[in-house]
């Protein structure tokens, strides 16, 4: 699929684009965001993916990090709906056309607070989903308050101290049956990366809980969410790269014990363990590693737990295999002779 | 047991047997005792004999227990509203007794299970005690099932002494039971029995009885539920997305069951549709409004409370305009109300449904058989007007069974409204804006996803935007924008469903209604002009307001606005719209959980007009 323009508009993907045909409107979040680099990612997985920007659609909810769709894939459909109920939107909008991919990116008060419920119901459903939670523990759309998951004992200027738990979101997937759930640092670009590249081949629905430091309202040095405590408490699960199926090529990550995850569409998620011998398979292994996590006040990294036997939401359904938006009148009236059969059955 | 008891000595002016196919009867039971299936067997078996009937449940929210009634009205002239006067009541449950007692007409019937031992007062009726427990005890019925069968011993004793034709019951107990041999056989041996008892051990005494006419040959019964169910598989609704929620269930369990039967593709059996029950009505919607948006025809079901909790989703699809049908069954609110008690509540909520400036396009069905046009043609109108359309149905409409004409397959092929696919966007290389007024109708093109054009993506938002849906705040694009959006609610108002007008020569006044009203707005009017009070009559089917309701406001002095709430919310609605001559309307609103009768519309129109 060679492009004539090839010379002047740089490097072209297997479907023809360049790199710039993924990106959206310039950001308007803070310079030095976390959220600025996680579009930025958002827009090299869907490149080097060599998808086609009008067959993904992106959804979000409302904060600062909602905003962020905006900022990618201006060429693919999206919708930035309400705030905490962006799964309903996306989950009537993806039966639309159930062959397209989609992202959401939600923040931590759109997920962990209002948005509670139906991120766990979206997760219950496995529609196949990239959930990206870009969580920095404030909200800083109305200027800083605590979010749900920021740790208790926080002091933020201006709002005193935080006293109530914290929500952890990775562990909440979990718990609530989630297909495929990792977590990452923003300022671990190519870890990033990766793990949206998997997340985007799996067939159900994947949270990426992404802490993403807010550089104008948490990033004291103490907090969780800052980029200082994520450099200095960041513990990789594993190297991961993500190989699609057109290449035959592994890359250079062949050393050391490798556990390699088969994807439904036949990519496979090659995963390097580091000293923790992590199987992402066992959800048991997975909550014991998030309690252990939180009580040593660790920030794992990677990916935490995938199960890919799980049919998705789209598997149930068994809808026709032209989109649903696409049927003409004759299949979705029913023929009028059918009209006399179903005044018989009434009384 | 002896013969009769005749507790009274009743004037025998009225000939036995004289009063043929005009009376109603009410059948007290308790909730949960199986009542329902001998009460539509009554119902359906009179249906089946010609005669125009209706039924309607009065039942308390409540799984077992509650005393629950049901009433029918047999009227050879077909008025069909519910009446407060009761010539035959059946008394199945001891709580209720005393009530019941108290309910019958004088000169009328009550008949008794003759295990409640409650001493009768009453000498101007009469009165028939029923053996239920013995008669029972000889039905081959597992005992498990004796106390559901029980209530088949009113229907054989009724159908003896009324004269209600036998086949006819087999008929009813035949569809209720889908065919299935052993309960049919099981319920109708008690129907059986008991009319050979009453054959054989009751002498009339009262005038009341049956005859086969022919009003109902050419009609089915359902209920509007189901109806608006169908009309909406036939408008080719691909998404529903729902919570359970009394009275509105029923529409979507009516849409499972017959979504199955008629849209499968027949090359491949796979389905060219998708339910979901949500977790939450906001969640329902919130499917249904991204469905809609993606350019399925989607619709959710619900009633009061749950439109409450869609409220944010709704400002967020008038906003963004977004194509989707909600179904309001409504109840009585506010808060959980009387939630199995019928309602016109929601009008002023719905119409206003959302936050900021926003006005709604309302559909209002009145039968059974609107509910199933209004199906169809909800979807034609939320997607030429890329809005949220919401019918509002109610609970008497929504869960009775009703005599209605047989459905009709739609006069009108689809209309999608204003979709630009590839070879549309190829047309016009690219250049379109997803909020331009290009016709002047106020209603722009859309895109849907999926569609493979490079310029055919745009970013739909509850923020403010532009022409291209590009968030601004900018104050002139803004006001552009909801000006525009009033010019669509304009445009709505010729595309709605207009008034059904019915006029009278020289009439008086008029009358405004709409919706389950319509049966004793009817015989109301009936009763009026017999009165020497003539009266024109419109019945409002959609908001906004159509020329046909200006005209029929200018062209009477006074209208009474006649309708099931207590702020007449139609009236108030009606008087922002014509606030000029808003003294020509006068208010005639009631609430009180019961569908409405004729004779308090009759009551307090001579009221008002007393006062002239």
């Amino acid at each position: 699929m060679a492009d004539q323009n090839t010379k002047t508009r740089g490097k072209v993907n297997l479907v023809g684009l360049t790199k710039g045909d993924y990106r959206g409107k310039p950001t308007t979040l803070c310079q030095g965001c976390g959220h600025n680099s996680i579009s930025s990612q958002i827009i090299a997985a869907s490149y080097e993916l060599d998808l086609k920007p009008e067959s993904i659609v992106k959804f979000s909810g409302i904060g600062c990090s909602s905003k962020s769709p905006a900022y990618f894939l201006g060429r693919s459909f999206g919708f930035n709906g309400l705030h905490g109920r962006m799964p309903s939107l996306a989950t009537g909008a993806m039966f639309g056309n159930h062959h397209l991919e989609a992202i959401g990116v939600s923040g931590d008060g759109d997920t962990a607070s209002i948005g509670m419920g139906q991120f766990k119901h979206i997760i219950r459903r496995n529609l196949p989903f990239v959930y990206v939670v870009e969580n920095n523990g404030v909200y800083g759309l109305t200027k800083g308050q605590f979010s749900a998951t920021a740790e208790s004992g926080l002091t933020l200027k201006g709002h005193g101290t935080n006293m109530y738990m914290p929500v952890d979101i990775a562990w909440e997937a979990v718990v609530g049956n989630a297909t495929f759930v990792a977590r990452s640092f923003a300022g671990d670009p190519k870890q990033v990366k990766e793990l949206l590249k998997a997340a985007l081949s799996h067939q159900g629905i994947a949270i990426l809980d992404i802490i993403s430091p807010c550089v104008t309202f948490n990033n004291t040095d103490e907090s969780m969410h800052s980029y200082a405590w994520g450099r200095n408490h960041e513990v990789a699960l594993h190297e991961l790269s993500y190989v699609p199926p057109m290449e035959d090529i592994i890359v250079d990550y062949a050393e050391g014990e490798m556990i390699d995850v088969t994807m439904h569409d036949g990519s496979t998620v090659v995963l390097k363990k580091l000293e923790h011998d992590y199987d992402p398979t066992s959800r048991s292994g997975a909550i014991a590693l998030l309690e252990e996590a939180n009580r040593k006040n660790w920030l794992i990294t990677g990916l935490i737990y995938i199960d890919t036997e799980q049919p998705s939401l789209f598997d149930i359904y068994n809808l026709t295999d032209v989109p649903l938006n696409r049927l003409k009148e004759h299949q979705m009236r029913p023929p009028p002779e059918s009209i006399d059969q179903v005044n018989a059955l009434m009384f | 047991m002896s013969a009769v008891q005749v507790k009274n000595s009743l004037e025998s002016a009225v000939e036995l047997g004289s009063v043929v196919n005009d009376f109603s009867i009410t059948v007290g039971t308790a909730n949960g005792s199986g009542s329902q299936t001998s009460n539509i067997t009554l119902l359906r078996a009179l249906f089946k004999m010609g005669i125009p009937v209706s039924g309607k449940n009065l039942f308390p929210s409540n799984i077992q227990g509650l005393p629950t009634w049901y009433t029918i009205r047999v009227s050879k002239d077909g008025f069909l509203a519910r009446r407060e006067e009761q010539e035959i009541v059946v008394a199945m449950n001891p709580d209720s007794f005393s009530q019941d007692l108290a309910d019958v007409l004088p000169g009328g019937v009550f008949l008794y299970a003759d295990d409640i031992k409650i001493p009768i007062n009453r000498d101007d009726i009469v009165v028939y005690p029923m053996p239920v427990n013995q008669l029972v005890k000889g039905a081959d019925a597992p005992s498990s099932l004796k106390n559901y069968v029980a209530n088949m011993v009113y229907v054989g004793i009724l159908a003896q002494l009324l004269g209600i034709d036998y086949d006819k019951i087999y008929q009813a107990l035949n569809f209720h039971f889908k065919g299935k041999q052993k309960p049919i056989d099981l319920n109708f041996g008690v129907v059986q029995a008991a009319a050979d008892w009453a054959g054989k051990n009751l002498e009339k005494q009262d005038p009341y009885r049956v005859e086969a006419m022919d009003k109902t040959r050419e009609l089915i019964m359902s209920d509007g539920n189901t109806a608006a169910a169908l009309g909406s598989i036939y408008g080719g609704v691909n998404f529903a997305a729902w919570y359970p929620i009394t009275p509105a269930t029923s529409l979507v369990e009516a849409l499972e069951e017959y979504v199955a039967m008629l849209r499968k593709d027949p090359e491949t059996g796979k389905n060219t549709y998708a339910i979901i029950q949500a977790e939450d009505e906001l969640a329902a919607i919130g499917m249904a409004i991204g469905a809609g948006w993606s350019g399925l025809r989607a619709m959710t079901s619900t009633s009061g409370p749950g439109l409450s909790l869609m409220t944010e989703y709704a400002g967020l699809a008038y906003y963004s305009e977004v194509p989707v049908v909600v179904w309001d069954i409504q109840r009585v609110g506010p808060s959980t109300g009387l939630p199995t008690r019928t309602s016109q509540g929601d009008i002023s909520m719905v119409y206003f449904l959302g936050h900021g400036d926003t006005q709604n396009v309302i559909l209002l069905p009145g039968s059974v058989n609107e509910c199933f046009e209004f199906g169809w043609q909800s979807f034609d109108l939320a997607e030429k007007l890329q809005w949220p359309i919401y019918v509002l149905s109610d609970l008497d409409i929504g869960m009775n069974q009703w005599m209605a004409k047989p459905f009709e397959y739609p006069d009108q092929p689809m209309d999608r409204g204003k979709v630009l696919w590839e070879a549309d966007l190829e047309e016009l290389s690219g250049q379109w804006a997803r909020y331009k007024d290009v016709d002047g109708d106020g209603i722009p093109y859309r895109t849907v996803p999926g569609n493979q054009h490079p310029a055919s993506a745009w970013f739909g938002r509850g923020t403010g935007h532009d022409e291209n849906a590009v968030y601004t705040e900018d104050a002139g694009e803004y006001e552009r924008n909801m000006a525009r959006l009033s010019r669509k609610f304009d445009t709505a108002r010729n595309l709605v469903p207009k008034p059904v007008i019915d006029n009278m020569e020289d009439a008086d006044v008029g009358i405004i209604a709409f919706g389950s009203t319509e049966p004793a707005v009817q015989e109301a009017r009936h009763h009026l002009a017999k009165a020497g009070l003539k009266t024109d009559f419109l019945r409002l089917r959609a908001i906004p307001f159509t020329d046909e309701v200006t005209e029929f406001i200018y062209a009477h002095e006074k209208s009474y606005v006649v309708e099931m709430n207590r702020n007449g919310q139609l009236h108030q609605l009606l008087s922002l719209e014509y606030a000029s001559v808003c003294a020509k309307l006068t208010s005639i609103a009631h609430l009180d959980g019961l569908p409405m009768t004729a004779s308090w519309i009759e009551n307090r129109i001579m009221q008002e007009e007393d006062k002239k």
